[in-house]
């Protein structure tokens, strides 16, 4: 080879690496994938962020849990954080992102997964090891008794996929129930369906409103009385709007919120907010203060909120003289088709982050798992309205008896309690999600901000007409940035990953392509320059 | 000579006086409000979900977060309560106890908390640091209302078992001791309930750990914020052993 064409094919060789190696971007971890072996002789430290509803019992279920997993794998040592607010631990995991101080395991909700994995394989992806013989689901080599892939709730499991791959595993389910003070109902003159409309539930709440010339409301003879309470008002508009099948959101992350169907909703929301009739966790307080003192005939809250709800709930922020006695019943949420319910699937799910020694991924996996044995479930499950995720837990008699129990006291078979989780139970075909992608948290946030601004405007005595609206929703837009959606998964200082082969073989074709057409030009400019300088001589 | 320096003295008497009679203005006995600023007892007269304006000075805050924080305020006539105002955390690090701000927002109540919400600022001249008010014979009475949000005072108050296991205290989390700690006390028979707010005063304050070291029976002073939530719920900056 001629010293020239050697200097140009090192030249070439050069640039082609070069692009194939910034095509791989210079910051992430190397994908997660199964390593062939686990050492169980080694140490493993592990961080569990968790989320607990500020119960102490479930806090207890936490604990025992990674006592009764070290005690088998004593090598695996789990230290838990705990956290009150699923915001926080969201936070705290972006910060931590950019530290690559993520913890092993984590409680959280797909809707903040969508946002982590826009990062280079910060969290695992688990198909791979759901399906592991040794130490998948049912796995041979797992020291615990584990359900099998066939006993997780499919319809839970599938809320963990983004993108067809699977970033977590459910850990407990809940819905919202609308908990109803049902002396107070028929005290109004009407009696109890089983299953709410908003009608019903507008016309109802309108009529307790009602005040005497003293300032005291009839219904309940205080000064105070709030008819209808919701505590998440994201999901109050992602419901109506699923029950009237209008839009939300594309699985793309097109915004579909901002139609005429959410200002009806939000005209409904102003007309009986001005009635007094209507009000919000964020503007009020915790509805079930309210409902345990008398002061509302309508609470929306989670079946995870049960024991906060009734003259003899176990949990209470208001003084004792402060209850009254009433009959309580617990009711799927207001619905457009009583014939066709749909209520929202939500609850924790738990992911595993990426690390780069695949064994401690593996070791998480383990503890994530052991999560989802019998004795955790119906632990947790039973601590509030939430149910287990495991057909295996379900079906546990264990299970089936503490259900069966129902109202026996108001301690672990508080009514309202079991209730609420046989609302679900009966429920699971009728729940759905939102999609889930890059930005789908903020627009969940949006959709309660639009309710929570035309409650807060009303009572400023702001005109709330279709301006206002049109107003309202540039502000929300902006706040949410959600004019930016589908800006957030190009690049915007995020890296986004190895380029998949094909792409970077094609980017190496085209820079060699341009090396060699000036490389021939540089030649010929040689070749010309040492002939002319040859006819000089 | 003798007359340029008997100039100069008396520009610096003049100068002296000056600077004398702005100091007075700040410290003095009543604050002069702004045009279009509410005194206290106009603010305590507004309706919930009108708009008030009031000028008053930050005495202690909660944590910033999310582009918001949290501010103990009061003026030499009542407290103001200021929950989650928007402010950069460049701002919120400005805001030490004393720095006078003027706040535009709406009149809010949370479970019983009277609170100014979705406020805006700006820093304006003055500097006040309350002292605290005692009002340990107001507990237990529709007179402790008057005193909400501010910088109050509870002397030889009992230490009362939290719960039936008997302990002085209960952590909100009490696994890793991010949280609250919650603590009842009594006086003439009547029990309360006391709250160290833990984005006030962390795990790291002495009166996170006074209350941590607690027994049941100890006899304590306490200086603190009086927040309401569903009745009083002091959020308590300081204990020590009743003097």
């Amino acid at each position: 080879m001629k010293p020239l064409n050697r200097l140009f094919s090192t030249l070439l060789a050069s640039f082609c690496a070069l692009s194939a190696a910034g095509c791989h971007g210079s910051r992430g971890l190397p994908a997660f994938s199964v390593p062939e072996h686990f050492d169980d002789a080694r140490e493993y430290e592990l961080t569990f962020w968790a989320k607990n509803d500020t119960n102490k019992i479930q806090t207890a279920v936490y604990t025992d849990a990674i006592k009764a997993f070290e005690k088998l794998y004593p090598n695996i040592h789990v230290n838990i954080r705990l956290y009150t607010d699923y915001g926080r631990i969201y936070n705290d995991v972006i910060t931590n992102i950019s530290t690559a101080t993520t913890p092993n395991v984590c409680i959280t909700y797909p809707d903040h997964i969508a946002t982590y994995i826009t990062g280079q394989n910060v969290v695992a992806p688990l198909d791979e090891l759901f399906a592991d013989p040794e130490y998948g689901f049912g796995g041979s080599e797992l020291r615990y008794d584990g359900p099998d892939a066939g006993e997780m709730i499919g319809k839970f499991l599938d809320e963990c996929a983004i993108g067809g791959v699977h970033y977590a595993i459910p850990f407990m389910r809940s819905t919202e129930a609308c908990y109803i003070n049902v002396s107070m109902l028929e005290s109004l003159g009407y009696e109890l369906p089983d299953v709410l409309t908003w009608d019903f539930v507008w016309e109802a709440s309108d009529k307790a409103a009602e005040q005497a010339p003293d300032g005291t409301y009839p219904v309940n003879g205080q000064k105070t009385m709030i008819p209808f309470i919701y505590k998440s008002t994201d999901n109050m508009m992602i419901q109506q709007l699923a029950q009237r099948g209008a839009g939300y959101s594309t699985s793309k992350g097109d915004v579909l919120l901002f139609g005429g169907d959410t200002e009806e909703i939000l005209r409904d929301v102003a007309d009986h907010t001005a009635a007094g009739a209507f009000s919000t966790f964020k503007i009020s307080s915790y509805p079930g203060n309210f409902l345990n003192a008398g002061q509302c005939l309508f609470a929306v809250d989670s079946t995870a909120g049960a024991t906060w709800m009734g003259s003899h709930a176990p949990n209470s922020d208001i003084s004792p003289d402060k209850f009254v006695e009433f009959e309580i019943a617990t009711r799927p949420v207001p619905q457009i088709d009583p014939s066709n319910p749909k209520m929202i699937s939500q609850g924790p799910s738990v992911c595993v982050f990426n690390k780069a020694d695949p064994e401690e991924v593996l070791a998480s996996w383990l503890f994530a798992q052991f999560l989802l044995t019998n004795d955790v479930q119906l632990g947790y499950a039973e601590t509030e309205g939430y149910i287990p995720v495991t057909a295996k837990a379900q079906s546990d008699p264990a299970y089936l008896d503490y259900l069966s129990r129902s109202g026996e006291d108001d301690g672990a078979h508080y009514a309202v309690k079991i209730e609420a989780t046989q609302l679900l139970l009966d429920n699971i075909e009728n729940t759905f999600v939102t999609p889930v992608f890059n930005g789908s948290a903020s627009l969940r946030d949006a959709a309660g901000q639009l309710i929570e601004n035309t409650a807060k405007s009303v009572r400023r005595k702001e005109t709330v007409d279709g301006a206002y609206f049109e107003k309202l929703y540039d502000d929300v837009r902006s706040l949410y940035r959600l004019d930016q959606l589908g800006e957030r998964t190009a690049p915007g200082g995020e890296d986004l990953g190895p380029l998949p082969g094909t792409s970077v073989a094609l980017l190496c074709g085209i820079g060699s392509v341009w090396i060699l057409m000036g490389a021939y030009l540089l030649t010929g400019a040689i070749r010309k320059k040492l002939e002319e300088n040859r006819r000089k001589t | 000579m003798k007359k340029l320096i008997a100039i100069l003295m008396a520009a610096v008497c003049l100068l002296t006086l000056a600077a004398c009679s702005g100091k007075e203005e700040k410290n003095g006995a009543a604050d002069t409000k702004g045009e279009g600023v509410m005194t206290y007892a106009e603010y305590a007269a507004a309706a919930l979900d009108s708009e008030v304006v009031v000028e008053t000075y930050v005495q202690n805050k909660q944590s910033w977060w999310d582009n918001k924080a949290t501010f103990y305020t009061q003026d030499k006539e009542g407290g103001y309560f200021i929950y989650e105002m928007a402010c950069t955390e460049e701002e919120y690090n400005k805001l030490t106890p004393g720095t006078k701000i003027k706040v535009t927002g709406f009149k809010s109540e949370w479970a019983g908390e009277v609170e100014i919400t979705d406020a805006k600022y700006e820093i304006e001249e003055g500097n006040y640091v309350a002292p605290a008010t005692d009002v340990t014979d107001k507990l237990g009475t529709d007179a402790l209302a008057d005193y909400q949000n501010r910088f109050v005072s509870f002397k030889g108050m009992t230490v009362e078992a939290y719960d039936e296991s008997g302990a002085a205290f209960a952590y909100k989390n009490d696994v890793d001791k991010t949280d609250d700690l919650y603590f009842k006390v009594s006086k003439n028979g009547q029990t309360y309930d006391f709250c160290v707010e833990f984005y006030l005063c962390g795990q790291d304050t002495a009166v996170y750990k006074a209350v941590e070291g607690l027994k049941v029976g100890d006899v304590i002073d306490m200086e603190g914020f009086l927040y309401w939530y569903e009745g009083a719920n002091p959020h308590i900056t300081s204990v020590v052993p009743a003097q």
